[in-house]
């Protein structure tokens, strides 16, 4: 029957994700356990986070602003906030590809939900982004945005962010692990994205071609944080485009998933 | 209630980016491993369990014995639900405790302390109970003050004794073991055998994959043998 057959593994499916979601214990041990690792010995620690995105921020905006020919205050905040997210952003498209190859031990030993892998990589580059969110705060401390309700989407926005983070995170893990070729090429899309995307330059500067940022799917997620801590309002579109890539996103890759979970630890 | 119910599982394993024509001729015929073949789709696949059906119940000490590659880790791992059957079924009732590789988590900059949470979390056991076992076990793994120092500082075979300590502090249904453990020297290995025998007999099913047969014969009740993923002898 395979009718049955198909409910059941949706079901399965759907346990594993819920079961990893329940899971909060682990997941965070496992993910500030990594942190820790990488900075351990190290005087100040993670906050080498904020210092190394703090850098960036303090090279490029000043940098920038010349160039492009911005007034440098609000254009700075525009570049900081750009860039700390493309960090999560990039950061988190790159290290998911590796979710389940890196854990390769783990699912070979014993039975974990396979989304426990995703989620404490996800929930790592959340717990990255704190430290960095401290350069945010920094820069709002000096170029201070008005104060207005729709702040709170900026916080709204991120929660929708980490969501969608879940779902890529399933799909780029199960198909890397399936095709090794996956995550170079995933990481040479992201090297050139930091150019291609609205974040050292703005959407208005493309005149005519507005649409070359607008069919960036990153830019929308961008925009719907960013835009409230510079004070603008969020179009429409972009919360419109969010909303049908967290759906069709989720919708597509719990078909994937549902089919092909239980051959991931025959992948790895 | 303990019990393991497997019915005509297989378990493929599916190897890409081979040149699968020349590896079919040269390796179908091989004395050891899973038998290869090719899938539908033409893919190189082990199979490594080729229908295995048997039921274990409570009372059962089994001991998995056969060649190397004859599928006894295979089969461990999917009592231990790391994998699911390609095809046919697999029920286990019961809490599964596996020892098939008791480092599996350690993170050698974290202190021994730090690692035993780490450990225990992957076990399933919370934290509070951790804390509860927390003496017990540093008392077993005999590393005084070391126990607070990053494990990458352990010898091999103190690594192991507090890997040990913590693997074998909580009991559960289902043992799965690969291969008897073995940790420590001489008076640390007779006082791990004595507590290992009390994990073993309390578990109502235990699992043991092994080469040693005097091992087997002494501890196991049933032996079943495995010969290219299929059972070929299943005796009580």
């Amino acid at each position: 029957m395979p009718g049955v057959m198909v409910a059941s593994r949706m079901q399965r499916a759907f346990s594993d994700v819920f079961l990893g979601l329940r899971n909060v214990r682990m997941w965070h041990m496992l993910a500030w356990q990594e942190i820790r690792q990488r900075y351990r010995r190290s005087v100040l620690g993670p906050f080498w986070i904020t210092i190394s995105t703090g850098c960036l921020v303090a090279g490029m905006g000043p940098l920038y602003s010349k160039l492009l020919n911005q007034p440098t205050g609000e254009y700075f905040t525009y570049i900081a906030v750009g860039l700390v997210l493309w960090q999560l952003m990039s950061g988190l498209i790159s290290d998911c590809c590796q979710a389940f190859i890196n854990a390769e031990g783990f699912i070979k030993q014993i039975r974990l939900p396979l989304s426990l892998h995703v989620l404490r990589v996800v929930w790592r580059h959340a717990l990255m982004f704190a430290h960095n969110s401290l350069i945010i705060l920094l820069v709002m401390v000096f170029a201070p945005p008005p104060l207005h309700w729709s702040l709170l989407t900026s916080a709204a926005a991120f929660v929708v962010l980490l969501v969608n983070a879940l779902w890529v995170g399933l799909m780029l893990g199960m198909v890397s692990a399936r095709f090794r070729d996956i995550p170079q090429f995933i990481n040479s899309l992201l090297q050139v994205g930091l150019f291609l995307t609205p974040i050292l330059w703005k959407i208005e500067m493309l005149g005519e071609h507005r649409w070359f940022a607008l069919i960036n799917p990153i830019y929308h997620f961008m925009e719907i944080i960013r835009g409230p801590l510079m004070g603008a309002e969020v179009s429409a579109m972009s919360w419109a485009v969010v909303g049908a890539v967290t759906f069709f996103g989720w919708i597509i890759t719990m078909l994937a998933f549902s089919r092909f979970r239980a051959r991931i630890a025959f992948w790895v | 209630m303990a019990l393991i119910e497997a019915d005509k599982v297989v378990i493929e394993f599916p190897i890409y980016g081979q040149k699968h024509q020349s590896l079919k001729r040269t390796m179908l015929h091989a004395a050891t491993g899973g038998v290869l073949a090719t899938d539908s789709r033409d893919h190189v696949v082990v199979r490594a369990l080729d229908g295995v059906s048997l039921t274990i119940r409570e009372g059962d000490r089994i001991g998995l014995v056969g060649h190397n590659g004859s599928g006894k880790s295979t089969l461990l791992r999917v009592f231990a639900g790391a994998y699911e059957p390609v095809s046919g079924s697999i029920q286990v009732q019961g809490s599964v405790a596996s020892m098939l590789s008791i480092t599996l988590g350690l993170d050698p900059e974290a202190t021994g302390m730090e690692n035993i949470f780490l450990r225990a979390a992957l076990m399933g056991v919370s934290g509070a109970r951790t804390r509860e076992m927390l003496e017990e076990i540093c008392d077993f793994a005999e590393l005084g003050d070391y126990i607070n120092m990053p494990i990458r500082t352990y010898s091999s075979g103190m690594s192991m004794r507090l890997a040990f300590a913590i693997s074998t502090s909580v009991s559960s249904d289902i043992l799965l073991m690969d291969e008897w453990l073995s940790v420590g020297d001489a008076t640390f290995s007779e006082k791990a055998a004595r507590r290992l025998n009390v994990l073993v007999d309390s578990a109502k099913i235990f699992v043991l994959a092994s080469h040693d047969a005097t091992l087997v014969n002494r501890i196991c009740n049933r032996l079943i043998t495995l010969e290219h993923g299929r059972i070929v002898a299943d005796e009580r």
